[in-house]
């Protein structure tokens, strides 16, 4: 008799790992991040979409969270990991602020304890099913960093996950300079924003967008942008060659 | 369909589940269809669990895992209620369910809906998807029949409704997805919680408001048959 499949996994092959956890597929995941460096610190955008499967089920999750006082961490893939980061993440300033010695972890710190973590985890073959960016300012000297699942890490002017990272990024790569004003930098993620609007099936049209300086940081409230169809060939796409399609 | 594999599938509520925040507290609302593969084990379950005085839960999925996690967190509660000494928050409710669902995220099939009332921030609704998401919202619903809703509450919810007004939309909405889901049917049990306590209603499928394509039920062909003819209009 052939019983249905189980979702556990045959107990014998696993041995001793049978029981520990491990990640195997995502469940609810947010969509890309996109960052970038102006010029009084970070900016970075992501929608409030959480998708399940295909289904956009969940509208209003916040993707993005402040970290310590210079930090700002975004974050896509399983919402649940980015969940669990943060708890890792709210023990690791409480410890830092503990030691009460006036001295605070700036976002390098904390990109590298992401990077650890994420590899780690990921040697253990039980990955946090997350890409980050973390970006911060500290001590006048602006940071901005991503991590992936397996541990890949690097630095730069502008960083992107998922999708943003084939359809944002070229955009940067083209225009973005040193010394951004906000408006720019505003503008030059808007546009990204709009284009993984049109292009990416688990985008939604609810986003925010976050900015940390030396000052703080704050994030916006969630707001939609406008989106363009009028294009002739929009409205008549056979016109060219009546029957076609 | 291979009937043997079927009757010794594990149990699986399909399951359409509703938690729904309203003017002063929550209405949660369930099907009551647990079957097993094609089977319907049981006709007339209850998939609203009482976690405390306050809290309750809505069970989706695997009918085994749900009400395990259950009841540890009730048991877990328990414990918590007596040490606070006073009634748990739904918040730490929901948070005890998460960490068993992530924890066990490899292991367990069941997506839950939390709802209560409790003195400091009045009705709230958690959904804990399967992953172990913790995610506050207005309003929430899970199982296989809220793939049917998603457009019906797109449309229908408003804020700041009436405890009468939310208790509608959720009977009517459990009602609808029954309609067209086959893993839910049956009665719709539904839980209000506010700051005056709890109240349980029960919606016998045969009082429900009939929908596209169903007929009025009849007790027999006979009795239509011996009914007397129409009259014949009059212009």
């Amino acid at each position: 008799m052939n019983f249905m499949a189980s979702k556990q996994p045959e107990n014998s092959l696993l041995g001793p790992e049978a029981d520990s956890q491990r990640t195997l597929y995502p469940y609810v995941t947010g969509t890309s991040v996109v960052a970038l460096k102006y010029k009084d610190g970070i900016l970075m955008a992501a929608d409030m979409g959480g998708s399940y499967g295909s289904t956009l089920r969940y509208k209003s999750v916040e993707r993005m969270k402040p970290i310590g006082k210079h930090s700002l961490l975004g974050a896509s893939g399983e919402i649940s990991d980015f969940q669990e980061i943060l708890h890792y993440l709210d023990e690791l300033i409480l410890y830092d602020n503990m030691w009460d010695d006036g001295n605070s972890l700036g976002p390098k710190e904390v990109h590298n304890y992401l990077t650890r973590v994420m590899y780690n985890r990921r040697n253990k073959f039980n990955p946090l099913w997350n890409s980050l960016v973390l970006g911060g300012v500290k001590n006048g000297q602006k940071y901005l960093g991503t991590v992936s699942m397996i541990g890949v890490n690097f630095e730069d002017n502008h960083v992107a996950t998922g999708f943003g990272n084939h359809l944002a990024r070229p955009i940067l790569r083209q225009e973005w300079h040193e010394n951004l004003s906000f408006e720019d930098g505003v503008r030059l993620l808007e546009k990204c924003m709009r284009v993984l609007l049109y292009r990416d099936r688990s985008a939604i049209n609810k986003l925010q967008i976050a900015k940390i300086t030396e000052e703080g940081m704050t994030i916006s409230q969630p707001y939609s942008l406008k989106t363009y169809w009028e294009f002739s060939a929009f409205a008549n796409p056979a016109q060219g060659a009546v029957g076609s399609w | 369909m291979d009937l043997n594999m079927d009757l010794n599938a594990p149990h699986s509520m399909g399951t359409t589940i509703i938690g729904v925040t309203y003017n002063g507290g929550v209405v949660l609302g369930a099907d009551s269809r647990t079957s097993t593969g094609m089977y319907v084990a049981n006709r007339a379950s209850d998939k609203i669990t009482q976690l405390t005085d306050n809290v309750y839960v809505c069970r989706s999925g695997s009918a085994a895992d749900s009400q395990l996690v259950s009841d540890y967190v009730r048991y877990f509660l328990h414990q918590h209620t007596i040490q606070l000494g006073q009634p748990a928050t739904v918040k730490v409710a929901a948070n005890l369910i998460r960490l068993l669902s992530y924890s066990n995220k490899n292991m367990l099939e069941t997506g839950l809906i939390v709802g209560g009332w409790d003195k400091y921030e009045g009705g709230k609704i958690y959904g804990i998807p399967l992953g172990g998401t913790l995610i506050e919202q207005p309003f929430a619903i899970g199982g296989s029949g809220s793939s049917y809703l998603y457009g019906f509450f797109d449309q229908a919810w408003k804020e700041g409704m009436t405890k009468d007004e939310a208790e509608q939309l959720v009977v009517k909405a459990v009602s609808l997805a029954i309609a067209r889901d086959g893993a839910s049917g049956g009665v719709v049990r539904t839980v209000v919680i506010n700051s005056e306590g709890v109240t349980r209603n029960f919606y016998p499928g045969d009082k429900l408001q009939l929908w596209h394509e169903e007929l009025e039920p009849q007790n027999s062909l006979l009795d239509i048959l011996n009914s007397p003819s129409p009259e014949p209009m009059n212009i």
